[in-house]
């Protein structure tokens, strides 16, 4: 992961900039208003830009996927953008709970709830986007996502 | 009865067409503006120096709408001026922007009000001229910015930081000059400056602190309901702001502050067709005020400023740039954006079109908003162009230099 630097640009929104191992200054804006600029910086003056291409919210997405964006970011840039009536959870898996060493797939939690269980925090470390045989342990923390009823279904599975 | 009816509306149908007219050529101007890439504030300001007194058409019947639409106008452009940045941004940009944003104030704001002070003015109407010479055009510099593809650019948040320290500068400045303008003996004057500044504090404090209560109510309303709820607010605020004698712009420019998260987002967007709309009234009505005859003279005055703040921009902006490490041509860049004034400088104007200097505060604040809105944008575009005739010369001498040292150094290998 390089190092990515972030600038807020007051009025337009955040700039995020990083250096590819090739040596070549990267960067994005986003704007306030969903959408996007990609940017290269010129070699020669690296204050300025060699490229900049303008993109929509779903240009964005289509390139992030292309370049192989992982579940939970994408979430991610989704809940950014305040889709409505989408909420999302942090449930903790306590002690006694009946979904300790159960499956994700045994709980059929997409399929009854259509709820998303995007990452598990275990033990400080984030396991992005679970696969449907991982299992719960006690104190694990999972992050879900979806509408505010089926979140509540699966607050009501876990706990 | 009948008799009168008849009176009112043949007066309505002359103020229509009075009004639509005057659109009309509005319309057409912005058009024009648009096509060139600058903004269309000049050539409101031409529009209304042709069109007032002693220009080629006086408007008759119009004048009295297009007066109170003027006095919405600048509380439209102030309470988007105060949507733009949230508070987020707006501490941000004071973190960073001490240095660059006093360097700003001295070499923006002194030159005005000592070339108020040499034309024999009042103190109230120089204080106002360094204000119009001071605040540069957040609108157009953010326009030009985007125009040119440059938001990616290293210095650019340098830039916009700066134009955050301005925006929070008139959130002290133009309540402490309407009562300057206002007072009459010094010590009624400085009480009416300290209420203003206390109120003004309080206010922000709580904007900032408790604003996501209301904008959190607010944004539950349809778009419908919020537009009627943002642009009464705005004008009750205003006129109560305006009540304290703390000018109602400021109060205008406070809701904008309240409001933040989605429904800042949602309330620029909704109240931009209509800031347009009286903002441009404004512009008209600033300039109808105005004698055309005088504008030849006050050009020279205009120019001159031009050329003293111009500098000043420059170097303001290569201070700015410079600390956060943009080389010499990012920081020529900045400069050169910061350049263009434009709305604002017009509205500290209007402030003062009452005082005994106020005319001529007009023209030459007029005339210098014309100079600076073409000037600044023509000169962004070029800056590398103009770096590189500064910078170029002298490297090139400097290698000159090298050379000849290398040949005479060759020299003396060959003697020895």
């Amino acid at each position: 992961m390089p190092n990515i630097r972030e600038v807020t640009l007051p009025g337009v929104g955040v700039r995020y900039e990083f250096a590819t191992e090739a040596g070549e200054q990267v960067g994005v804006i986003a704007h306030r208003g969903g959408w996007k600029e990609l940017l290269v910086y010129d070699a020669d003056d690296p204050d300025r830009c060699r490229t900049v291409l303008h993109m929509t919210a779903d240009e964005t997405r289509a390139l992030g996927e292309l370049m192989g964006a992982s579940t939970v970011s994408q979430v991610a840039t989704a809940i950014e953008q305040d889709i409505q009536g989408l909420t999302i959870a942090w449930l903790r898996i306590a002690q006694g709970s009946t979904s300790v060493g159960r499956t994700i797939g045994d709980l059929h939690v997409r399929s009854r709830t259509g709820v998303s269980i995007v990452a598990v925090v275990r033990d400080e470390q984030t396991i992005p986007s679970p696969e449907p045989d991982f299992a719960f342990a006690v104190g694990d923390m999972a992050v879900a996502v979806g509408t505010p009823d089926g979140v509540r279904q699966v607050r009501d599975l876990l706990s | 009865m009948t008799v009168v009816l008849a009176a009112v509306g043949a007066d309505v149908a002359l103020a229509f067409v009075e009004i639509g007219l005057l659109a009309l050529v509005l319309a057409f101007l912005a058009r024009v503006a648009s096509r060139l890439g600058i903004t269309a504030v000049p050539f409101y300001l031409l529009a209304g120096l042709g069109l007032g007194e002693g220009g080629i058409a006086d408007i008759g019947v119009a004048e009295g709408f297009v007066e109170l639409g003027a006095e919405i106008g600048v509380l439209m452009l102030l309470l988007t001026l105060g949507l733009e940045y949230s508070s987020d941004e707006l501490r941000s940009g004071l973190r960073g922007g001490g240095v660059p944003g006093a360097v700003d104030a001295l070499l923006g704001f002194t030159p005005g009000l000592v070339a108020g002070l040499l034309l024999g003015w009042a103190v109230p109407a120089a204080v106002l001229l360094g204000g119009v010479t001071w605040i540069s055009s957040s609108g157009v510099i953010s326009k030009v910015l985007s125009d040119l593809d440059r938001l990616g650019y290293r210095e650019t948040p340098s830039v916009l930081n700066l134009l955050v320290i301005e925006d929070l500068a008139m959130a002290v400045y133009l309540p402490i000059v309407a009562a300057v303008v206002a007072g009459e003996d010094m010590m009624s004057t400085a009480t009416t400056v300290a209420i203003a500044l206390v109120t003004v504090g309080v206010v922000l404090w709580v904007a900032m602190s408790y604003g996501h209560l209301m904008s959190v109510r607010l944004d539950r309303g349809n778009n419908e309901a919020l537009l009627l709820a943002v642009f009464g607010l705005t004008l009750v605020v205003g006129g109560l702001a305006q009540q304290l004698q703390i000018s109602a712009a400021i109060g205008a420019f406070l809701v904008g502050l309240a409001l933040s998260g989605p429904v800042q987002e949602r309330a620029s967007e909704l109240i931009e067709p209509l800031r347009d709309l009286f903002a441009a009234m404004f512009f008209l009505f600033f300039a109808f005020q105005i004698d055309p005859g005088d504008l030849p003279a006050a050009m020279v005055p205009a120019a001159l400023l031009l050329l003293v703040t111009g500098a000043g921009k420059m170097a303001t902006g290569w201070v700015a740039a410079k600390r956060i490490g943009a080389s010499t041509r990012g920081r020529v860049r900045a400069g050169a954006a910061l350049i263009a004034r434009g709305e604002f400088s017009i509205v500290i104007a209007s402030l003062g079109i009452g005082l005994a200097d106020g005319a001529q505060l007009g023209i030459i604040a007029a005339a210098y908003v014309l100079l600076t809105a073409v000037a600044g944008p023509v000169l962004a575009k070029n800056a590398d162009a103009l770096h590189d005739l500064v910078f170029r010369r002298r490297t090139q001498s400097t290698t000159a230099g090298a050379a000849a040292s290398a040949s005479s150094a060759q020299e003396a290998g060959s003697t020895l």
